[in-house]
């Protein structure tokens, strides 16, 4: 599979990391590279194949619908760049 | 007295119950030799000696009442991923800036309880994605080995310790802890550990707990121990383990006395030799060392099988869509707000593609867009869905192979260390590094590497032993016949200790910086490069 330069300028938008033109360009190579080399991956036959979801067979444990934690907000906050009171502050996002 | 910092777990274990010498003395001992020797090094990224001393303290008093708990005393290297409550834990990374979480790992939090003392945090690779230590934002770690020229003269290149553990390993292998954490992703803790000539466990998924280490990719994530040892590994993992309701993939399994287990031998263990790992590529010293295992094992009393794991070969392309696509998902939580690194913009959007374009480095959002791209609308099943099913025969071949065997024996890389920059420009020449190991993330398996011999140029080569699912007290018991076949393997010129033979220079230099004022814990952070 060969990614155009459109293709990495989406999937950097998707990922919300900026890129510059030149690093755009590198991208490219190196995504089609990879993305080249995983290839491989279709000589195999996996049509009657499922998916591995589990790799150890144990069942989702359930616990009681209860709170066990919280009254924390000072620690919660306390790791952020920026805050007010116990809220995050981020640029205004609605007009 | 001047020594202890090169005793194994055992031995310190000893010392300490027959009171030779105190858990004072014996975390001093490290801290002066960390001191000494991380400038060339690079294994810390921060020291903790007010934690180290203070734990300890609390060692000693035990130590005095009888109160002494398994690791009593013991001076551990903790790897940057792993979460320590109030000291700062970036996973090498600048996006996670000065974060200092407000809990303690649980694999971490059963290390202390256990009496262990944290000297410090290791640097590794950035979120653990590498497999040479090049990729920390802190800059590479120095393996304490080095390459023997044609007149047995060592060389001044600088080799890589591995990764992503790599500065696990290399503290290890050169005397700056007695053993360290890891984490093993792709073959993060056997690859460095084989590299250095140091014991790696990676136990099977499930065995420890994930909760409170920072996530690269959760369905292959575990950690494990890297140690001097086969003794010292099983003595650790044993303390590392645990069921945590806080990890939903945590196993409910009875622990059991792995040390204990050393001492059965191997007498009639069927061990399978798979033709899939002779690779294209492979030194032939990787391959004569294999056959040397075999004879090793066959000598103890093993059976050997010559045995098929057919998808081997597909194992590395397919980790290399599952782990981005869930490193991708995993590393959308760094947005700039609720800790770490910000860089603005012009609007929220704008904020979170500034912090993640500074904090991320080369390899790391690499592997983010990769895995966008393959959990993308319209490419999910042509990829993420593929990679799953191939992982499935993957499993399914050793699941048809614990019918005939016991353990598989594998080299664990297909060459010894390499240089500073050797395959830094080439992702995929860097990826093929974990072609060994990855099949055992894959399938969820246990797997030790043990060092085995060294190679033309002197330095370490590994052997690994994949097990059965909860079995690592087996592999525990075969990897203990290799290093009894083989010995143990020491760096040949401590070079570290007296700044000699070419002391690595600038790249590595803020980095100890940042770990000598961490020591004083006033003014980490802000010494990446």
């Amino acid at each position: 599979m060969q990614v155009d330069e459109a293709t990495v300028w989406r999937i950097a938008r998707l990922a919300r990391i900026k890129i510059t033109e030149a690093e755009a360009k590198g991208l490219k190579t190196e995504l089609s590279g990879i993305l080249n080399w995983v290839e491989q991956l279709d000589e195999v036959d996996t049509s009657s194949v499922e998916p591995l979801t589990r790799v150890v067979p144990i069942e989702l444990r359930q616990r009681e619908d209860k709170v066990t934690d919280g009254e924390i907000a000072d620690e919660i906050v306390k790791n952020a760049p920026m805050i007010e009171d116990h809220y995050f502050v981020v640029p205004k996002v609605v007009e | 007295m001047t020594e202890l910092n090169k005793l194994t777990i055992a031995e310190a274990r000893e010392g300490l119950r027959k009171k030779q010498f105190s858990a004072i003395e014996l975390t001093e001992s490290f801290l002066a030799a960390i001191e000494a020797g991380n400038d060339g090094l690079n294994a810390y990224v921060l020291a903790t000696p007010e934690v180290a001393l203070a734990q300890a303290k609390e060692s000693d008093k035990r130590l005095m009442t009888g109160e002494a708990r398994p690791l009593e005393g013991l001076p551990l290297g903790n790897k940057d991923l792993f979460c320590t409550n109030g000291v700062r834990t970036t996973a090498c990374s600048n996006i996670l800036d000065d974060f200092k979480p407000a809990y303690e790992s649980t694999v971490g939090a059963n290390l202390w309880n256990a009496g262990a003392v944290m000297l410090g945090k290791l640097n590794c690779d950035e979120f653990a994605m590498g497999s040479s230590n090049e990729t920390s934002a802190f800059g590479p770690v120095v393996s304490p080995w080095r390459r023997k020229g044609e007149d047995g003269a060592l060389k001044p290149d600088k080799l890589v310790p591995g990764g992503s553990s790599g500065g696990s390993s290399a503290a290890v292998a050169a005397d700056l802890c007695l053993a360290a954490t890891g984490t093993d992703t792709g073959g993060s803790i056997r690859q460095p550990a084989a590299l250095t000539g140091t014991v790696g466990m990676k136990p099977t998924y499930g065995r420890c707990s994930r909760w409170g280490i920072v996530a690269f990719a959760s369905s292959l994530d575990q950690a494990g121990p890297i140690a001097k040892t086969v003794r010292d590994a099983a003595v650790l993992l044993k303390a590392m383990a645990s069921y945590d309701p806080k990890d939903s993939t945590s196993v409910e399994a009875p622990v059991p006395d792995y040390e204990a287990a050393l001492s059965e031998g191997i007498k009639g263990l069927r061990v399978g030799v798979p033709k899939e790992y002779r690779v294209e590529g492979m030194s032939k010293e990787a391959e004569e060392l294999w056959s040397r295992g075999v004879d090793w094992l066959k000598a103890a009393g093993a059976i050997i099988h010559d045995i098929s794991l057919p998808h081997t070969k597909y194992a590395l392309p397919a980790y290399y869509i599952v782990a981005p696509a869930e490193a991708s998902s995993n590393l959308a939580r760094y947005d700039g707000v609720r800790y770490g690194l910000r860089v603005p913009g012009k609007d929220v959007i704008d904020t979170y593609a500034n912090t993640r374009a500074a904090g991320f480095g080369q390899e790391v959002r690499r592997r983010v867009l990769i895995g966008t791209y393959v959990l993308s609308a319209g490419y999910y099943d042509a990829y993420y869905l593929k990679a799953q099913k191939v992982r499935s025969l993957i499993k399914h071949d050793f699941d048809e192979a614990w019918n005939s065997v016991d353990v598989v024996l594998t080299p664990t890389t297909p060459e010894p260390a390499f240089a500073f920059g050797e395959k830094l420009g080439d992702p995929i020449a860097m990826y093929l590094e974990d072609i060994f190991t990855v099949t055992v993330n894959m399938a969820g398996l246990p797997g030790i590497s043990v060092p085995a011999g060294l190679s033309g140029q002197g330095t370490p080569l590994g052997l690994q032993l994949i097990g059965k699912p909860f079995d690592e007290a087996t592999l525990f018991r075969a990897a203990q016949a290799i290093e009894d076949a083989a010995g143990r393997f020491a760096p040949p010129h401590r070079w570290w200790e007296t700044g000699g033979l070419a002391a690595p220079a600038s790249k590595a230099a803020p980095a100890s910086k940042g770990a000598k004022n961490a020591a004083s814990q006033k003014k980490p952070g802000g010494k990446r490069k």
